[in-house]
């Protein structure tokens, strides 16, 4: 056998030193490196120019020009490199005109936001409330402090509630109750928000009667939309802690709820701390159940157990749908409103990031 | 320390399923005991068994007697937690906690059972522990860093010590060498034979030259076909097993004819 080979390879050897070799050896000829870029720039220019030229809008020359130049360099790979590699580039590009398709919206959102609400983004608005502010000047001070608020208590609800469940359904929900818990938990996950708002305000009804609003509210109907994205992330997480890691535990004699509390939630950690930050990130901007559980005022109020109180949401909703006159001042609260809930998310997802590397165990 | 463990007619059941029937043995102290056998025929369930940890898996029962020098670890009122403090136990692969330091992963057994002890008092169980396990003078100038940025074999001799900080009677070894090199094998090999004179110690191994190195008695574990129970076929001196077995089917495994 192996004679039979190396008697190929010299021959093949010897043909190389004589005459040319067959196509499957010969190089191949790429395209040289800036060419997609040219033929990109080109399609731009001759297609997308050509259609603003004729009065079409932006949106259809970008369009136009992708779909062209999908099709130009899908072509002129072919000619040139071959199918193979045709295609390769075919999936590059729909790939990523994808992305950018993903991204346009986010990227769209943040300028505007921060294109509008800069304005307003001053010392006043983080200082005053809007007691007895009719136009311009006031700001938002008391719903950046019933955000805090609000949002704070939903978390010292929901974390641990969460984290005890997804533990339960890890370390111990074996059989039925464990798979209705699962089940109800993804459920919940799919509840509309302002079906939790409508909630919190049905429970509260039953005690203090009808037309009661507090803040106290506001946070539970949080904690209904917050406690499974808690207990999904966690479960997640303490999934793919290692049995052995668990077995480890048990063989030295560790009772098994030492070995949760002790091994299994601190190999976790710092994923259940970024998860958990996430979901409260996911639920500081939640707006329709605060409309219905904690409604809007206009001045400070820091009891969460007595009458309504303002949040970023809200008071950037009432400020557009019921703006005073002049309408300006309250649009442009209204923006800054959002653009300090982004802030404040984007902050929160920084800061999931920091916990996790904090937490994250060490090698070396 | 060491004692001796006597199984009688012991039975080891997955909910209905029978996975090791009827093993009948004494496992003596001072003395490596191996297990040997092909995949599948339950000697790493008998293993588990002997310090309960088969009955992570829910369902998990048996039937008959395993007695720790007299005492049946499976009568009425014996904690299973208790029984672990007692029979150590070292797994396949490596796994020291990632959370921890060296030093934390050899005192873990005291830590995570919440058992105070005097700085000095652990300093020194450290120490006579990684020298126990022939790895104090590779780590002892880097105590406070994560055992998991050792090597493999460093890793399973951090194992090792951890299993013996907490004093067992009796250490299960559950082929403790198959993820590691031959020189980290050798250095394995090694500590049993010292680790002998102070514990009972049992391995599970699919290495048959191990076997006849490191043991001084071997059991030989088969099974019939798939689905059928485990049994222990053999169970003598290692240098009887493997130069003349009494049962045809140990000679033809140990002689490589097997399958």
């Amino acid at each position: 056998m192996s004679t039979g080979i190396g008697n190929a390879r010299r021959e093949a050897d010897t043909e190389l030193a004589t005459g040319p070799l067959p196509s499957i050896t010969s190089p191949v000829r790429p395209l040289p490196d800036g060419s997609p870029w040219g033929i990109l720039g080109t399609t731009a220019v001759v297609v997308g120019g050509g259609t603003l030229l004729l009065g079409h809008g932006v949106g259809l020359a970008v369009t136009l020009t992708a779909v062209v130049y999908a099709a130009a360099m899908y072509g002129v790979a072919r000619v040139v490199e071959g199918p193979r590699k045709a295609m390769d580039r075919l999936v590059t590009i729909l790939v990523t005109a994808a992305f950018l398709v993903a991204l346009a919206p986010l990227v769209s959102v943040v300028a505007t936001v921060v294109a509008n609400g800069v304005a307003r983004f001053d010392v006043e608005f983080f200082t005053y409330s809007m007691r007895g502010v009719v136009g311009a000047g006031g700001g938002a001070y008391h719903a950046v402090l019933g955000t805090l608020i609000i949002t704070a208590i939903a978390a010292v609800l929901s974390i641990p509630v969460g984290l005890l469940t997804a533990v339960y359904l890890v370390e111990y929900g074996r059989g039925k109750l464990g798979r209705a818990i699962t089940f109800f938990v993804d459920v919940m996950t799919g509840v509309p928000s302002i079906v939790a708002g409508l909630f919190a305000f049905a429970l509260f009804a039953l005690f203090f009667g009808p037309g009661v609003r507090m803040g106290f509210m506001g946070s539970v109907a949080l904690c209904v939309l917050m406690i499974p994205v808690v207990v999904r992330s966690t479960e997640e997480l303490l999934k793919i802690v290692p049995n052995e890691l668990r077995e480890a535990a048990y063989a030295l004699g560790v009772p098994k709820w030492r070995t949760i509390t002790k091994v299994v939630i601190p190999t976790s950690v710092a994923g259940i701390a970024s998860g958990v930050t996430l979901a409260i990130a996911r639920v500081v901007g939640e707006t329709a159940p605060l409309l219905i559980a904690v409604g809007i005022t206009t001045g400070v109020n820091l009891n969460p157990f007595d009458g309504r109180m303002a949040t970023l949401p809200v008071f950037s909703y009432y400020s557009y749908v019921a703006p005073g006159v002049p309408r300006e001042p309250f649009l442009d609260r209204a923006w800054t409103a959002a653009l300090v809930l982004i802030i404040l998310v984007m902050a929160l997802n920084l800061l999931a990031r920091l916990v996790a590397r904090a937490f994250a165990p060490k090698t070396n | 320390m060491a004692k001796t463990v006597d199984v009688e007619n012991l039975s080891i059941y997955y909910g209905s399923f029978l996975a090791v029937e009827d093993v009948t043995m004494t496992i003596r102290a001072q003395q490596v005991t191996a297990l040997i056998g092909p995949s599948g025929c339950g000697k790493s369930t008998f293993l588990r068994s002997i310090n309960r940890m088969h009955e992570v898996i829910p369902g998990a029962r048996v039937e008959g007697r395993l007695a720790l020098d007299g005492r049946d670890l499976y009568g009425p009122g014996v904690d299973p937690v208790g029984v672990r403090r007692q029979v150590g136990m070292v797994f396949q692969r490596p796994n020291p906690f990632p959370t921890m330091s060296i030093y934390e992963n050899v005192v873990a057994g005291m830590k995570l059972n919440n058992r105070k002890a005097s700085k000095p008092v652990l300093d020194e169980l450290v120490e006579m522990s990684l020298r126990g396990a022939n790895l104090w003078k590779e780590v002892k100038d880097r105590l406070d860093k994560p055992g998991s940025g050792l090597s493999g074999g460093q890793q399973q001799r951090l194992c090792i010590a951890r299993a013996i900080a907490v004093q067992p009677d009796v250490l299960l070894m559950d082929e403790p060498c198959s993820a590691l090199d031959p020189i980290s094998t050798l250095a394995i090999e090694d500590l049993i034979n010292e680790l002998k004179t102070e514990y009972t110690i049992v391995i599970v191994t699919h290495n048959m030259q191990q076997a006849a190195r490191v043991s001084n008695y071997t059991g030989f574990f088969n099974i019939e076909g798939t689905g059928k129970p485990g049994r222990l076929v053999e169970m003598d001196e290692t240098r009887t097993i493997f130069s003349h077995p009494a049962e045809k089917a140990t000679e033809d495994y140990v002689s490589g004819r097997f399958g």
